[in-house]
């Protein structure tokens, strides 16, 4: 029994999840919200159960994938359901489930309508998006990451603000139109190698120009998902419209399968290309990281700074990848784990606010710290963190990739190295303008502070954010070998003898 | 005699269908307004029977009756089982639908039972005549059918228009076929396919005929530009023969082409390639950019089918064996999304009133959660979204297209597909964003929500293991195309 679970551990971390959210849905009860809720949670949290032996159980000194498990799927296409993680995926599935749980608890009294559809979105999403970083056949990841929209298309377009329709519509075409193209890339491999699986693309080897072409679609689909400037405009109006609960996914988790996906598909499939444009990848992630945070700045809204702030981060990401060197890779894969947690923290905290006063204005607010003091010592502790201080996780992340990029280049660190100074500075004026000066308004003078579920869920992300930052060892323990292995991917051309790297 | 023994059994099922037919229309006359839902039942026990010794008769070698005109392999005995079950829903979904509106009689069932006769005849046609006699009596059916409620004036409009141009159509592919004679010598399929290979012939001619019968074929499959009558007779037609004039007769149009450009004209298919080609593009083009701007669901729904027969055409232009598999998986796909789409917009119709716009679906989800839910199924199936089944059909045929090496076409046809996702999710949004105007409860018979429910969450189901369906689709073409 227990073996079969661990020969399975990946499908039970996709699938339970999944039938957790039916199981919530069916058995709803429009009158009784609460039992929705506390199935909910129990359903959450057998998936994150579920989820742990993948660390327990991790062998350490392997860089490729483990817990592979398959069969024949679709024997027509050759299409498998192949699942298998490595030492960077197992890191994303357990943020994936711990997230989904915050998430569950955050939702807790403040969702009041058609609470156990809401509920269900999250924990089948919670599914997908592990059979995202889980699939090892392309279009089995395909489908992952393609149904993975139809949850977050309704919570935002359900559960959203004013402008919802917009922002949800938006979001789902973008992230289409990106993917249809992925779509025709796997297509063409798939009738140059006669099979789907990902491995067999790792060893199939390409001239330059069907390369770029190859890379060039899988940018799309991933470059929108990050998002990279300039197709990152669909973020922030997803995020200032999505409920509390779907901005945390969206930027704690769905900006992740972007970045893993670059990892997983287009730089190893066409690493040439990818040296070859890796000049534009930089530059972009250099515009994001100083130009985006110049943006940040001057939003009035919480949510749109916070989600500006997150495109500026993920810019770190892309320039780790990008400078093809250990340190600035395992910076960016630590950088998305950190800001993963960071980032759901400080959309949770505008949930705090919000679900108060009901406005994300920083006008709006202004002493809150005088009211609601607990609150504001989290408030400021993840503003720091989310500003790179050091002994929090989002500095090593950082630090790492600056390090990393002063190997390759000094300009491209003296670039990235600007983005302690703008993060501090948007964070620190949006902290100083909320929480600190005199009570601004008798709203504000009414605020009653956290109560226990909050208070809650806010100190397991900030042990989470803290824990990080001091040790960062279990996390790094894990990707190490995977690091070395991708880069070594990454570096062996493709080309034929002469014409490579 | 053991000839005319052998032909009778071959056309069995068709002789169940036209017996039944007739006897319903007499049964009709006989029968008290209050038992006419016995002649409900007679429509879907003869479905049955023929279903039955379709079934039972099949093999999978071919064999030819009637002198060599009338073929029974296994493409027709797939799809004519395909027709069967497509019609079965259909008389299920609009039982109540024409019971409200005083349709509900025996022209009704015996029309459509003309109708999926002139189908079968289509699918088994083995010679240039039967395959048009089957057309025509198809389309005289519809035509009669469009008309039926003869009070709505709309819809009488609609027939109107759909008989001129269908007409038209029928003509002109009449005129084709009689080119192709001309130079051939033959209306037998496989004859014409062994008079072109033998010799030359003078090309200009069989490529005058080949333009009148692919006109025709793109008319009754309304690709562009031979769509227009679509639209107006979606959305002017009583939904039930909506329903029927957009699902099933798609399957039997398939089998047309297949026999016609596939089986009988292949020496052609470097010319016939380039046409679909042309039509598919344009087809994709038209049915998703028009489709945006529609209010009218069903004629949503119209320009939505244009824009799959776009898609269809893709998977026959590439001419290989794998298109012709992946254009038969397609078409079986759509027709369960065209059904079960139409099923639901039946389903929300009630005595005097139509629920044919698209605002009739706002705020379903908090009506009926469990139809907004087999909706959304539908629309997404529709948009090609994984898991569900429109995404694997749409997946073969640019597959197909770009093994044929039609790489910048499929990439157009994707980013067609983007725009074609909007509309699609107008429907949902609508569903699931809107406040409900309308809070009449949803009543329908149990019979239909049951079957309904199957219907989509099918979409769901084949589309997370597609594996059977296509199994199907391969058996079918490679045993028949060989």
């Amino acid at each position: 029994m227990l073996n079969y679970f661990y020969h399975h551990i990946l499908s039970f971390t996709i699938w339970v999840p999944v039938l957790a959210g039916i199981a919530v849905l069916a058995s709803a009860d429009e009158n009784n919200p609460n039992a929705t809720r506390w199935s909910a949670l129990l359903g959450g949290l057998v998936s994150f159960l579920v989820s742990i032996p993948l660390y327990t159980r991790f062998d350490f000194t392997d860089g490729g994938f483990q817990y592979q498990e398959g069969f024949s799927w679709i024997p027509a296409f050759n299409i498998n359901y192949h699942l298998g993680a490595d030492g960077l995926a197992v890191p994303l599935i357990l943020l994936t489930s711990f997230t989904t749980l915050i998430v569950i608890i955050s939702a807790w009294e403040v969702i009041q309508k058609r609470v156990a559809q809401y509920m269900a979105c999250f924990l089948i999403m919670s599914g997908l998006m592990i059979g995202v970083f889980s699939a090892l056949d392309a279009i089995l990841y395909y489908v992952f990451w393609e149904a993975m929209l139809i949850p977050m298309f309704l919570v935002i377009g359900i559960w959203g603000g004013p402008n919802r329709v917009y922002a949800t519509v938006k979001f789902f075409l973008y992230t289409l139109l990106g993917s249809l193209l992925m779509l025709v890339a796997f297509i063409y491999l798939y009738l140059s190698t006669g099979s789907f699986e990902i491995t067999d693309y790792y060893k199939f080897a390409m001239p330059l120009n069907v390369q770029v072409l190859i890379f060039l679609a899988f940018f799309v689909a991933f470059a929108v998902k990050i998002p990279m400037w300039p197709v990152h405009t669909w973020l922030p109006d997803a995020h200032v419209e999505a409920p509390t609960g779907g901005s945390v996914v969206l930027a704690a988790i769905a900006l992740k399968l972007g970045g893993y996906s670059f990892l997983r598909f287009a730089m190893p499939i066409a690493p040439d290309a990818a040296h070859h444009l890796s000049g534009y990848m930089i530059a972009l992630s250099l515009i994001a990281i100083v130009y985006i945070a110049l943006v940040a700045l001057v939003q009035k809204d919480m949510k749109k700074l916070i989600a500006y702030s997150s495109i500026s981060h993920m810019g770190f990401v892309t320039l780790g990848f990008f400078i093809f060197n250990n340190l600035g890779l395992e910076g960016a894969i630590v950088q998305m784990m950190s800001h993963g947690f960071i980032s759901a923290a400080m959309f949770l905290c505008v949930g705090v606010l919000y679900d108060r006063v009901h406005s994300r204005q920083i006008e709006s607010y202004g002493g809150v710290a005088n009211t609601m003091p607990a609150f504001a010592a989290f408030a400021v502790f993840f503003a720091m963190s989310n500003a790179g201080l050091p002994g929090t996780s989002g500095f090593v992340g950082e630090f790492m990739v600056i390090l990393g990029a002063i190997q390759s280049n000094f300009w491209y660190a003296f670039l990235a190295s600007f983005t302690l100074i703008f993060g501090a500075a948007y964070t620190l004026w949006m902290v100083k303008r909320v929480f600190y000066g005199e009570v601004a308004n008798e709203q504000v003078a009414a605020l009653k502070d956290l109560n226990k579920r909050e208070f809650l869920i806010l100190a397991i992300l900030a042990t989470m954010v803290l824990a990080l930052g001091v040790y960062p060892q279990p996390l790094t323990d894990m990707t190490n070998a995977t690091v070395t292995q991708l880069l070594s991917q990454f570096t062996q051309s493709k080309l034929p003898v002469g014409l490579g790297l | 005699m053991e000839n005319i023994r052998y032909d009778l059994i071959t056309a069995l099922p068709e002789i169940i269908i036209v017996s039944m037919a007739m006897f319903i229309l007499l049964a009709d006359l006989f029968l008290k307004p209050a038992n006419r839902i016995a002649i409900y039942v007679l429509a879907q026990l003869s479905l049955l029977g023929a279903a039955y010794f379709t079934f039972s008769t099949h093999v999978p070698s071919v064999s030819y009756a009637f002198t060599g005109t009338f073929v029974d392999d296994a493409m027709s005995d797939v799809l004519k089982l395909m027709i069967y079950l497509g019609t079965s829903l259909i008389f299920v979904y609009s039982r109540q639908y024409i019971q409200d509106r005083n349709m509900f009689r025996g022209e009704f069932y015996a029309l459509a039972l003309f109708s999926v006769l002139g189908m079968m005849i289509m699918v088994s046609g083995q010679s240039l005549l039967t395959l048009y006699v089957g057309l025509e009596l198809l389309s005289l059916s519809l035509y009669a059918l469009v008309a039926l409620d003869r009070d709505n004036a709309k819809a009488t409009e609609a027939a109107m228009k759909y008989f001129v141009l269908g007409a038209l159509a029928s003509g002109m592919l009449l005129y084709g076929m009689s080119m192709i004679y001309g130079m051939t010598g033959s209306l037998n399929i496989a004859e014409i396919n062994t008079a072109l290979m033998a010799g030359p012939k003078i090309h200009s001619v069989l490529i005058l005929g080949l333009v009148f019968i692919v006109s025709g074929l793109a008319f009754k499959l309304g690709a562009v530009p031979f769509q227009m009558w679509v639209p107006d007779v979606y959305e002017g037609s009583p939904t039930a023969v909506t329903m029927l004039i957009s699902s099933v007769p798609k399957l039997a149009a398939f089998a047309f082409v297949i026999r016609i450009l596939v089986l009988a004209l292949p020496s052609l298919a470097v010319d016939w390639q380039q046409m679909l080609m042309i039509m598919a593009v344009l087809s994709i083009i038209i049915g998703n950019i028009t489709a945006i701007a529609q209010t009218n669901l069903k004629r949503m729904l119209a320009y939505s089918t244009i824009s799959h027969v776009g898609f269809l055409l893709y998977g026959l232009m590439s001419a290989t064996i794998n298109g012709f598999i992946f254009a038969m998986f397609y078409v079986v796909s759509y027709v369960l999304m065209a059904l079960a789409g139409f099923g639901i917009i039946l389903l929300l119709s009630r005595k005097g009133f139509e629920a044919d716009k698209l605002d009739d679906l706002k705020g379903l989800n908090q009506r009926s959660p469990w139809h907004a839910f087999l909706m959304l199924i539908v629309m997404f199936s529709m948009a090609g979204v994984p898991p569900t089944l429109g995404f694997y059909a749409k997946f073969s045929v640019l597959q197909a297209a770009l093994a044929a090496g039609f790489l910048w076409l499929v990439v157009f046809a994707v980013l067609m597909a983007v725009i074609g996702a909007f509309y699609y999710l107008r429907v949902i949004k609508l569903m699931y964003f809107d406040e409900p105007v309308d809070h009449h409860p949803i009543e329908a018979p149990m019979d239909m929500r049951i079957v309904l429910g199957f219907n989509a969450l099918a979409l769901l189901v084949v589309g997370i293991m597609p594996e059977k369906l296509m199994e199907i689709c391969i058996y079918t073409i490679t045993s028949s195309l060989s």
